[in-house]
């Protein structure tokens, strides 16, 4: 059995067990279902018009423009252009990782796509704002501004580490399906 | 949410203005790489609402406990290990603040539940392949930790 269908047939299973549990008035798997039913709405809100915006992205950037400002060519500005595009990413790594991805096989440096992806989890504009009403304004910027160094310095560590082993990131769709 | 769509109508009817092979390509390309993580995205779902249900109870226990530095490291593991909604982890960090537990361990909790995705991992091997995605929650652990001492000497809490 491949793996897809493992976890479809899992998934199936789960479904099930939360019917029954529904039945049985079972309190452990009706809060099991009203968990995964908090994060399926998001996913299902967010992942098709995403994965939208990736194909197109996928079909229309220029290598040569990814490469201008996320890659070896770049300056340091490619930082905050990761920044940037991390803060404006809607479902935070979810969307972020294939987005990533797709921006490494156009071209950009390690450095980059790893700067926003964990920005892009720590920078969440609306998660800022939840967050800076509960916890005060002080916290949350003390969290964003100490992040941004460790951030950049992590990624660059990261990047002449994967350099070293001659690290590739997989490919998602295969060039030949074009 | 309702910008994201705007902006992908928006992108669709210029793109197939302008070309329109390309743009089916783009959503034959776009669908196949969702159809191909739709799979890791279940499972991951599954995991998180099992986690979820778990960890509350062990945060408010192993955070509030009377030792500080014990209970940074249990707030950077725990933040690892589990994953929550905004809506669900900050008033958790509230009541939490209101049991006189530090702003260090607080910001070491917050940070590492947003940057190390134990439970994620599945879902970024994809992506990044397994040695990348070990690597960069490695460093994400380390920048949780920084943080949160960080917060600590903002906050007078750690005295240098």
């Amino acid at each position: 059995m491949s793996k897809s269908k493992k976890s479809y047939l899992l998934f199936a299973t789960f479904v099930a067990f939360s019917v029954i549990s529904f039945l049985i008035e079972f309190e452990f798997g009706i809060r099991v279902w009203n968990n995964f039913l908090v994060f399926a709405k998001d996913m299902v809100l967010i992942l098709p018009p995403a994965f939208i915006l990736i194909g197109l992205f996928d079909v229309w950037a220029k290598k040569e423009s990814v490469e201008k400002h996320f890659g070896s060519i770049s300056s340091p500005i490619r930082f905050v252009w990761s920044i940037l595009l991390a803060s404006t990413t809607v479902g935070g790594t979810f969307v972020a990782f294939p987005l990533a991805n797709s921006l490494y096989n156009k071209g950009a440096k390690y450095s980059s796509i790893f700067t926003y992806v964990t920005s892009a989890s720590l920078f969440m504009i609306p998660m800022t704002v939840m967050e800076a009403s509960m916890l005060g304004i002080k916290f949350s910027a003390i969290r964003l501004i100490a992040s941004i160094p460790f951030i950049i310095g992590g990624s660059i560590i990261l990047e002449k580490y994967l350099n070293k082993l001659d690290y590739k990131l997989p490919v998602i769709v295969d060039k030949n399906s074009d | 949410m309702l910008t994201l769509y705007i902006v992908t109508i928006i992108a669709l009817i210029v793109s197939y203005f302008i070309n329109k092979e390309k743009t089916k390509k783009g959503l034959r390309k776009g669908w196949m790489k969702f159809s191909k993580t739709l799979p890791t995205y279940l499972k991951l779902l599954m995991i998180i609402s099992l986690v979820l249900l778990v960890s509350e109870d062990l945060i408010i226990t192993y955070l509030g406990q009377d030792n500080v530095f014990l209970g940074l490291l249990s707030s950077l593991i725990l933040g690892s290990l589990t994953m929550m909604p905004g809506f669900i982890a900050y008033p958790l960090a509230k009541i939490l603040l209101g049991k006189g537990v530090p702003y260090m361990v607080i910001a070491g909790f917050v940070t590492s539940l947003m940057l190390v995705g134990v439970v994620t991992y599945p879902l970024e091997k994809e992506y990044f392949g397994k040695r990348a995605t070990l690597f960069r929650n490695l460093m994400s652990f380390a920048i949780a930790a920084m943080i949160a001492i960080i917060a600590g000497i903002a906050y007078g809490e750690v005295l240098i």
